[in-house]
């Protein structure tokens, strides 16, 4: 969304989302992650899995995570940096985290105090590889 | 910048209120979201100052249903109107796919209605996009406040300022007593769904 560009209509397959999809369940909601979402920058939702217990909304925490990301982007680049590469807030029961795929795509993760950021981030950066090698 | 799944056959398009401060885009999400408050499962989400002005959009995500075999969810969005916001504004039509364009019809913001869809125009540019092509629907909002005495721009001229080269579907409204805010909107939902046709076969 910082970037000056913008990606015409698009569409996935039914096999590129259920691959997408496992490595959702099986890198993040088996590792104990309550809610994995992939959305792109435009704040739509491409894929999402949770654990059963997630009563979110999740188109608006869609849109706002995806302006919020923008936001903090171009934040970045008013500083000189590139990017700001740790998105992260921590709650009393939930913690958030945010993860830049590619350029177009952004994953977020919902997590409890079972999970340690360290490992969190190893099975981020886990998922965000395999989910670029679906394209 | 649609985007379609395949595998749940739904479709997420994002259609963007557009238009000066303070003339009635949020007030437009408002009242479409008292009317189908019981087809609306969210709430409407709302950045904005203690003064009420939209600081960052409002958010508002709209089922209408099937459409070519595909569950349509629409997202409403409104950018903040004023001057000083462009940056935040800016961020907001990323990847829009129709525009609402709220004008004010007060006499003293025929300049700022001007500038505002000028501003439009070229922050649509930036993401390399064209104010010919995307689906745009024009309002001109606060009519009611004729029958209150306050002399309101003539449609005409209105038409004149804004709609002379886009020649785009245009009406006359007001979002605080409801006055064509549906049709605005069933308006540009169906030129939006038109336009995605292609991708939708
Ligand atoms: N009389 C009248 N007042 C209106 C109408 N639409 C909006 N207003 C009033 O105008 C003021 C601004 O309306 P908003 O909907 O907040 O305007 P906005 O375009 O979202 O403004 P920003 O968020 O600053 O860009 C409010 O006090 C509304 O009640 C209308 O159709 N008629
Ligand atoms: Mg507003």
């Amino acid at each position: 969304m910082g970037s000056n560009y913008d990606v015409s209509d698009y569409t996935l397959g039914q096999e590129q989302l259920e691959r997408i999809e496992t490595v959702l369940t099986e890198d993040l909601i088996n590792s104990g992650v309550h809610s994995a979402l992939l959305i792109d920058m435009a704040g739509n939702i491409i894929a999402r899995c949770d654990n059963g217990q997630c009563q979110h909304d999740m188109y608006s925490l869609a849109a706002l995570a995806s302006a919020n990301f923008a936001a903090v982007d171009t934040m970045a680049k008013i500083v000189g940096e590139e990017e700001f590469s740790l998105l992260f807030h921590k709650g009393e029961n939930e913690n958030i985290h945010f993860s830049k795929v590619n350029i177009e795509f952004l994953l977020i993760t919902i997590f409890g105090k079972e999970v340690s950021l360290g490992l969190l981030r190893l099975k981020v950066a886990e998922a965000v590889e395999k989910i670029n090698s679906v394209w | 910048m649609a985007f379609v799944n395949m595998k749940s056959k739904e479709v997420q398009a994002k259609i963007v209120y557009y238009g000066p401060g303070r003339g009635g885009k949020t007030t437009n999400l408002e009242y479409i979201y008292s009317k189908f408050r019981e087809r609306i499962k969210s709430d409407m989400v709302s950045i904005k100052t203690h003064g009420d002005r939209t600081l960052f959009f409002d958010f508002l995500p709209f089922d209408i249903g099937k459409i070519m075999g595909y569950d349509v969810k629409i997202q409403l969005y409104t950018v903040p109107g004023q001057v000083k916001y462009d940056a935040t504004r800016r961020l907001v039509l990323k990847g829009v796919d129709g525009m609402v364009f709220v004008a004010d019809s007060q006499v003293e913001q025929r300049k700022k209605n001007v500038l505002s869809l000028k501003n439009l125009q070229e922050n649509l540019a930036i993401y390399k996009k064209s104010i010919f092509k995307v689906p745009l629907v024009l309002q001109y909002n606060k009519r009611d406040l004729e029958k209150e005495g306050v002399t309101l721009l003539p449609m005409e001229t209105l038409e004149k300022d804004l709609n002379s080269q886009l020649k785009v579907p245009s009406f006359p409204a007001s979002a605080v007593t409801g006055e064509n805010v549906v049709p605005t909107m069933k308006k540009i939902i169906s030129l939006t769904m038109t336009s995605l046709q292609n991708v939708l076969k």
